[in-house]
């Protein structure tokens, strides 16, 4: 039966990428990319995205209300995914801009990579973090279909450190142990970009489209 | 585990179609944009490149019809570049479905557009295009300067002093193109991609020049890049984007196969 997914859009960055990655995996559901808080709670699925400065973004999630927006839709029990910053601003805290309160859904910190960043080897490691990294994948439905270590698309200069391991399903090694994905009962919240990660990243959005949390 | 190095195949879209020239003279054919775009996202392509070639000295505003329809269909990271000079310029290009612009001649006449740029959308889609030209004499210190317009205008700009800059003014990427290389098919400028790609913190894209497989495996072991561009290598067929990744993996450089 068709669906309702909703991309959450509070003004920040390119919205268009994760709505036709969703499109296309889910071409019978409706794909709303919306800033209206009764359509996000009317929908059975939403993305929570977000690119740009973390002050920006905060400051615009708390302008509109989508901090408490999105707790309520987390608490409310339907499958809620955070894509890139949607995942850094559920943390307690960002490093980025002199220091940003988040959301603090998940307890966790973002922090910054560090400069300069070292290989294991000594080698200095570029930052923004950008391009094609391999995630080490702990079980879980929305991997269901992708190959543990497949290679997502990444560009981030800040990652997450969350505060219970437990909780922590995908990690990433560049420079410092990051962890890129993390799931708590009906959330599941990412550092890469699933909409431009080709076919491992459709295949996690389908899973996700299809996921019965 | 590790990053792998990027391969990004460039279309250089001129009225409506994919052309490659020599030293940006010279211009072939090479098919229709969204279709050459399809294309290389099927055959493993890390990233894609647009640059509207005629945008920037004939005022034109790169096709957003176009970008819109690659980005519909094409879910690996897509940069698109020409004629990107104001704030309103990225936000349509973004909303068209780019996830990064390059920004070349206005960064050269106002610095602080990128600056303004970063703040705003953030440095992850930020990329300021150089276009360095070597114009020290055989047998001196090295020297690389910074030309605008397709080449056409020198800017007393030191091309190392001005990526690191750029870096410092908040661009996410640096791509990097060698005018006396480009379209040439004799290899990277190495001597510049390395020293660009010393001075700066954030990645570094070598661009023209490649003619063979090894010349991609130059840029990255010996220029330091952390992405390699190409076009006509990719545009007529003579390479696959999956024979060039098995060819730089087999030498040792980690790669999404």
């Amino acid at each position: 039966m068709a669906q309702t997914i909703a991309v959450v859009d509070y003004g920040m960055g390119n919205l268009h990428s994760v709505s036709s990655a969703l499109a296309h995996v889910a071409p019978d559901d409706q794909i709303l990319v919306t800033a209206d808080p009764t359509q996000v709670q009317a929908a059975d699925r939403v993305v929570f995205p977000g690119v740009g400065a973390i002050r920006d973004c905060m400051a615009e999630i708390r302008r509109l209300g989508f901090d408490v927006l999105v707790r309520s839709e987390v608490a409310s029990g339907k499958p809620v995914l955070g894509v890139c910053v949607g995942m850094q601003a559920l943390m307690n805290h960002s490093e980025e801009n002199g220091g940003v309160d988040c959301i603090g859904l998940v307890d966790g910190e973002v922090k910054f990579f560090g400069e300069p960043l070292l290989d294991a080897g000594g080698q200095r490691l570029k930052v923004p973090h950008m391009g094609w990294n391999q995630v080490a994948q702990t079980e879980h439905p929305l991997w269901a279909g992708i190959e543990n270590m497949s290679r997502f698309y990444f560009v981030h200069s800040y990652y997450v450190q969350a505060a219970d391991p437990t909780l922590v399903v995908g990690h990433t090694h560049y420079g410092v142990d990051c962890h890129v994905a993390l799931a708590r009962d009906n959330l599941f919240a990412v550092q890469f970009h699933p909409e431009k990660s080709h076919t491992a990243g459709l295949q996690l959005l389908k899973n996700f489209v299809n996921w019965r949390a | 585990m590790g990053l792998a190095k990027r391969i990004i195949p460039c279309l250089d879209v001129e009225n409506g179609r994919v052309v490659k020239g020599v030293k940006f003279l010279d211009i072939r054919d090479a098919g229709d944009p969204v279709q050459v775009a399809r294309r290389y996202n099927e055959a493993g392509a890390d990233e894609i490149t647009f640059l509207d070639i005629t945008a920037s000295h004939e005022e034109r505003e790169t096709t957003v019809h176009t970008v819109e329809s690659i980005a519909a269909e094409v879910f690996i990271p897509l940069t698109v570049g020409g004629g990107i000079r104001t704030v309103a310029d990225i936000r349509r290009m973004l909303n068209a479905g780019a996830d990064k612009v390059s920004i070349n001649s206005a960064a050269v006449f106002n610095p602080d557009f990128v600056k303004a740029a970063s703040d705003r959308f953030g440095a992850q889609c930020i990329v300021v295009a150089i276009d360095a030209k070597r114009v020290s004499a055989e047998g001196e210190t090295p020297r690389w300067e910074i030309f605008t317009h397709g080449g056409r205008k020198p800017t007393g700009l030191d091309a190392v002093e001005w990526a690191a800059k750029m870096a410092d003014f908040g661009a996410g990427e640096i791509l990097l193109t060698s005018m006396d290389q480009d379209g040439v098919k004799s290899g990277y400028d190495l001597g510049v991609t390395r020293a660009i790609s010393d001075a700066v913190a954030v990645p570094v894209i070598a661009s023209g020049g490649v003619g063979n497989l090894q010349h991609l495996v130059d840029g990255v072991i010996e220029g330091g890049a952390d992405a390699v561009l190409a076009a006509s290598i990719f545009h007529f067929g003579e390479y696959t984007v999956a024979e060039a990744k098995a060819f730089m993996q087999a030498q040792g450089i980690e790669m999404r196969l």
